[in-house]
């Protein structure tokens, strides 16, 4: 049975008891936990914690070895590996902390890139390029290599090319790691105020409390497990503000 | 208190209701005042020289304050004094996890634990303003940042605790040393 009515209903990402091992050390050991649709979810946790291995599982990177992980009504963790790819490559978008560009292409070719691999003319990818790139503060950096860019512009590009596809979900696992953090707020603010004007899913990954704390639900992640799982924020603030 | 009223009287003369209100608008409406300290703080400047008013008589309504030269010189020495050597802060969340280590029973793994939750959540709250108001005033802006990074600070602060009383746990218990007295003064 490859189909389950609550899913489809309620939750586009579910993980039941998801376990993943490396050789004997075990990352996940049984978790479970739901994102809705354009939800803006935070996995938190220390280093080690068991939290990339997670969002990798998440988004049918990894094959976890026990437990179900379902994806719009759709059991993703028995599909095959090249079922998983089209997915990855059509409805997710990705951000990481390095590596995920290529250095040698200009800022416009790596967002226009996953366009033309999922067959989209030239023209229009690059227009759709052009206009993200300007979304992200960065329409005039689209000509330059990206290996030739800043830390934030080149994760700017990231957050641009993940957009640009449309997808339903973005996996981000650490999108600021590597920036100071005044630049990591500005890239958590366009990649969280873009993705909520869009209606696009996030799940992002982080140690760092200032980035989860963009998110409207936290969930924590300790030696394989959830610990506990932040509903979304409240409106309590006690400052004379919030009664304006 | 005392030095934020010199400020907003080197702008020029005010009524007491009227630094309320600037005071709190300053502070990004995040901290309320009492118009009551308010006249108190005035009364204590006056009385040290710092400000002077208007004679109006028992109205203190109706009382103008104006800075004086002294007072002028006061707050441009505050203003860039760091703060005073001193002992760390009493804050009260240190207090607790200090206090958890001593109380029979309790995890204190589990106490960091829901502070961490609840610090997390404020900062969900905070940072909600940002997003819900793409032009923020500049007090408040500075507000919003200025909690961020002290509830930030606070996270990363019992992140290290945490990992210290997990490394204390693994430890064999030892018996109690002789009592250490320490006084912790930071030095400018």
């Amino acid at each position: 049975m490859n189909r389950s009515p609550v899913v489809t209903r309620v939750h586009l990402i579910e993980a039941r008891d998801v376990a993943k091992s490396f050789g004997r050390t075990p990352a996940l050991r049984g978790v479970s936990v739901t994102v809705s649709p354009g939800e803006i979810l935070a996995v938190m946790g220390p280093s080690g914690s068991g939290k990339s291995t997670l969002l990798h599982c998440l988004a049918g990177i990894f094959v976890p070895d026990l437990g179900e992980v379902w994806f719009d009504g759709q059991r993703l963790d028995t599909l095959g590996e090249a079922e998983r790819t089209r997915l990855r490559r059509t409805a997710f978008g990705f951000v990481f902390q390095f590596g995920q560009l290529v250095p040698e292409l200009t800022a416009a070719d790596n967002v226009a890139l996953p366009l033309l691999l999922n067959r989209v003319r030239r023209r229009v990818a690059y227009k759709t390029a052009g206009t993200w790139l300007d979304r992200l503060g960065i329409g005039d950096k689209g000509a330059n290599r990206t290996g030739e860019l800043s830390g934030g512009e080149a994760q700017r590009v990231a957050v641009a090319r993940a957009l640009a596809l449309a997808p339903k979900v973005i996996f981000a696992d650490e999108p600021t790691g590597s920036l100071d953090s005044l630049t990591g707020v500005k890239v958590m603010d366009l990649l969280t105020g873009l993705a909520r004007e869009a209606g696009t899913t996030v799940v992002l990954v982080t140690h760092d409390a200032q980035v989860a704390a963009y998110a409207g639900r936290v969930v924590m992640v300790r030696d394989g497990l959830v610990s506990g799982d932040l509903g979304a924020a409240g409106e309590q603030v006690s400052v004379a503000k919030s009664a304006k | 208190m005392r030095h934020a009223l010199l400020a907003l009287l080197s702008g020029g003369p005010k009524y007491g209701m009227q630094l309320k209100e600037e005071y709190e608008g300053a502070t990004g409406d995040a901290w309320p005042l009492n118009v009551g300290q308010v006249y108190t703080t005035l009364q204590r400047l006056e009385r040290d020289g710092l400000v002077e008013s208007n004679d109006a008589g028992e109205d203190e309504r109706q009382r103008d304050y104006r800075i004086t030269g002294r007072g002028q010189t006061e707050l441009e020495n505050w203003l860039t004094t760091p703060p005073g050597p001193g002992s760390p802060p009493r804050d009260e969340l240190t207090t607790k996890v200090l206090v958890a280590l001593r109380v029979p029973g309790v995890d204190v793994h589990d106490v960091i634990q829901a502070h961490r939750r609840q610090i997390v959540e404020l900062m969900q709250q905070w940072t909600g303003f940002k997003q819900e108001e793409a032009e923020l005033d500049l007090p408040f802006a500075l507000m919003v940042e200025a909690e961020l990074a002290r509830l930030q600070a606070v996270v990363k602060w019992l992140d290290v605790a945490d990992r210290h009383v997990r490394r204390a746990a693994k430890k064999p218990a030892q018996a109690p040393g002789p009592k250490l007295r320490r006084r912790v003064v930071v030095r400018s």
